[in-house]
């Protein structure tokens, strides 16, 4: 469906919520404020959207990641009983490449929702907003992205360019808001 | 082929196609007892039976009825395979025994789990689900008033985007039909449609995606386009006709038919309706499959039509010549299976497979079709057809798009994803049977 026929559809049901048909669904949830969504409002889109103050730099997050995520990603992050998150060979040497951060990662602010929603495993949500950044900053730095006193923070980070950012095909671009272009 | 005639006697159904596959009418006509008529062997060729004598069982009452039926003491094969029971910090994947089973229900305790972290100890009157975001309003629901919304029901399978992962390697890993294709399941689902739920949000018209997100430790998300969401998209409450089990979802998923597994998310808390998509780390990395010259596949989201042989498969010994069912499942995110073909011969010639009635659409179809073993070495494959005219590619076709892995893998690896080939089972003359390529 194209973007253009989504929001004919959208439009009508704004329509029919806001007009008398609403009477005919139970119409049994209860509103709730943006502002008491936050604790679950978490993730963060590619614009930035959603990244919280704060800021942190790959050498406060090196003793951070030392820590908390050496046991399972390595201790050069070169992967363990948790997959790799630096280094990577091209992508075209196979289809079963590793996948990592530098080879492979489209956009930045991934690294930061998922450390932040699921990191670390026995402790998830238990980071500061500053140890995310730090932590992002630092394995963007071990992968060459950014550099060692780059600062990460809700600007920065979604500017940053991911080496493997082209080289992706949406592969149902009918079904697929935006099209082959994303 | 000829036309489908009601008056037509079994006898002007010959040979289907090559190495004993029989016509799929033979079941129409007269069933088993056509069958063996056609092919040949009947009662007079079997060993006559010994006298029947009252068997033990039935000289006793019988036990207490529990308050929840568990199968049978004998029927101990017929369970999940498991990679990660002691919940070490991975995934864990539980496959589906699908040389066990027959029909196109998975039972719920068989049907298949991928679990990132462990599926949550969810109280049900506590969970809530909020849709929130590009809505006029943002609403709160609980499971009690979610049960008060108009209920619907339908089949669906769920696959994995990693199913059939090992038929990715350059050289056929003997498995079973459980290993191979485990991480697929079909059940009936009841729930809400969540066009419902959104037609009282309200959809601001900036909306193009949603995310949806669970309430496992991981709190898994994935971007879901809107388009999806108002099409066939249910908060699915109950399968097969009790509340989800935890492993899928309890109490509530998002269904989206047809569509990847990890984005039907289990354990459903949020909704949000956004003008982008989230690049979670699931559409970001893990399920982006990887081409030859590396590019990479983005939003895979359907899982395409695909049939595999379920019986005779590896695991189950063939117990001399004679007449044999062949049996299947067939799916597609493109609605019905419109035909299924099988061959004995590893794709020389090929002979219609009946459907078991109801075909229906992004759902499990049963395939069967009558075959004669000889005794000799075989190869039994499927091809599936579905009713958007997509057809099953061959291996070498799929080969061709997508690759194969640069070494033999784990068969619980997934060096790639949205493998639909075909899958053959070579049937030597012991009855031994393993997987090949053919």
């Amino acid at each position: 469906m194209s973007t253009l026929s989504i929001r004919a559809v959208a439009l009508v049901i704004l329509a029919v919520g806001s007009g008398a048909v609403l009477a005919q669904t139970p119409n049994l949830g209860q509103p709730i404020d943006e502002s008491d969504i936050a604790a679950w409002d978490i993730d963060i889109l590619p614009d930035g959207t959603g990244l919280p103050p704060g800021s942190g730099t790959a050498g406060e997050g090196g003793p951070i990641y030392a820590q908390k995520c050496a046991v399972c990603h390595g201790v050069n992050a070169e992967g363990g009983i948790s997959f790799a998150l630096t280094g990577g060979e091209p992508l075209s040497n196979g289809i079963d490449t590793a996948k990592t951060i530098g080879n492979f990662w489209p956009v930045a602010t991934t690294i930061f929702d998922y450390t932040r929603r699921a990191m670390p495993w026995t402790q998830p949500r238990t980071l500061t907003d500053d140890e995310v950044y730090a932590l992002t900053a630092y394995l963007l730095a071990i992968n060459g992205i950014i550099d060692e006193d780059d600062v990460m923070n809700a600007e920065t980070l979604p500017q940053v360019q991911m080496p493997n950012r082209d080289g992706f095909i949406v592969r149902f671009p009918e079904r697929t808001p935006g099209g082959a272009r994303r | 082929m000829p036309k489908e005639d009601s008056t037509r006697s079994w006898e002007d159904l010959g040979p289907a196609a090559g190495n004993g596959l029989f016509d799929r009418r033979a079941f129409f006509k007269g069933g088993a007892a056509l069958a063996s008529a056609m092919t040949g062997y009947t009662l007079g060729a079997t060993a006559r039976a010994q006298a029947l004598l009252d068997d033990p069982w039935s000289a006793v009452p019988g036990t207490p009825t529990g308050p929840y039926e568990s199968p049978s003491r004998f029927e101990t094969a017929a369970v999940r395979t498991m990679t990660n029971p002691n919940g070490e910090p991975r995934a864990q994947q539980s496959r589906t025994p699908h040389h066990l089973l027959d029909g196109t229900f998975t039972p719920n305790g068989l049907h298949f789990v991928i679990s990132r972290s462990g599926p949550p100890d969810i109280d049900p009157d506590q969970h809530r689900l909020v849709i929130h975001g590009l809505v006029r309003q943002p609403l709160v629901f609980t499971l009690d008033s979610l049960m008060r919304y108009p209920t619907v029901s339908r089949m669906a399978f769920v696959e994995c985007g990693g199913n059939s992962a090992p038929l990715w390697s350059p050289e056929p890993i003997d498995a079973t039909a459980q290993a191979l294709h485990g991480l697929a399941s079909s059940a009936e689902y009841s729930g809400v449609m969540l066009s419902t739920l959104l037609e009282e949000t309200g959809i601001d018209p900036s909306a193009t995606w949603l995310i949806a997100e669970g309430s496992d430790s991981l709190a898994l998300h994935r971007s879901v386009p809107l388009s999806k969401a108002l099409d066939d998209a249910m908060i699915a409450l109950y399968q097969n006709g009790e509340r989800l089990m935890p492993g899928n979802g309890y109490p509530m998923r998002l269904l989206l038919p047809g569509w990847e597994g990890n984005m039907n998310v289990k354990w459903l808390r949020r909704i949000e309706l956004v003008d982008q998509p989230a690049m979670s780390i699931y559409e970001a990395r893990t399920y982006a499959p990887i081409l030859p010259g590396g590019k990479a596949y983005q939003f895979y989201f359907l899982q395409e039509v695909k049939s595999f042989i379920t019986r005779p498969s590896p695991g189950l010994g063939m117990r001399g010549p004679g007449f044999y069912e062949v049996s299947g499942v067939a799916y597609s995110a493109n609605g019905r299976i419109s035909k299924v073909m099988v061959s004995a011969d590893g794709g020389q010639s090929w002979a219609q497979a009946a459907l078991q009635e109801p075909v229906l659409p992004k759902a499990f179809t049963r395939f069967r079709a009558p075959w004669r073993w000889d005794g000799g070495p075989a190869v039994l494959q499927s091809r599936a057809w579905d009713e958007a005219g997509n057809v099953q590619p061959t291996r070498a076709e799929i080969v061709a798009v997508r690759g194969e892995a640069s070494r033999v893998p784990s068969v619980n690896g997934f060096p790639s994803q949205h493998y639909n080939g075909p899958t053959s089972w070579g049937v030597d003359s012991d009855g031994e049977v393993r997987h090949v390529y053919a």
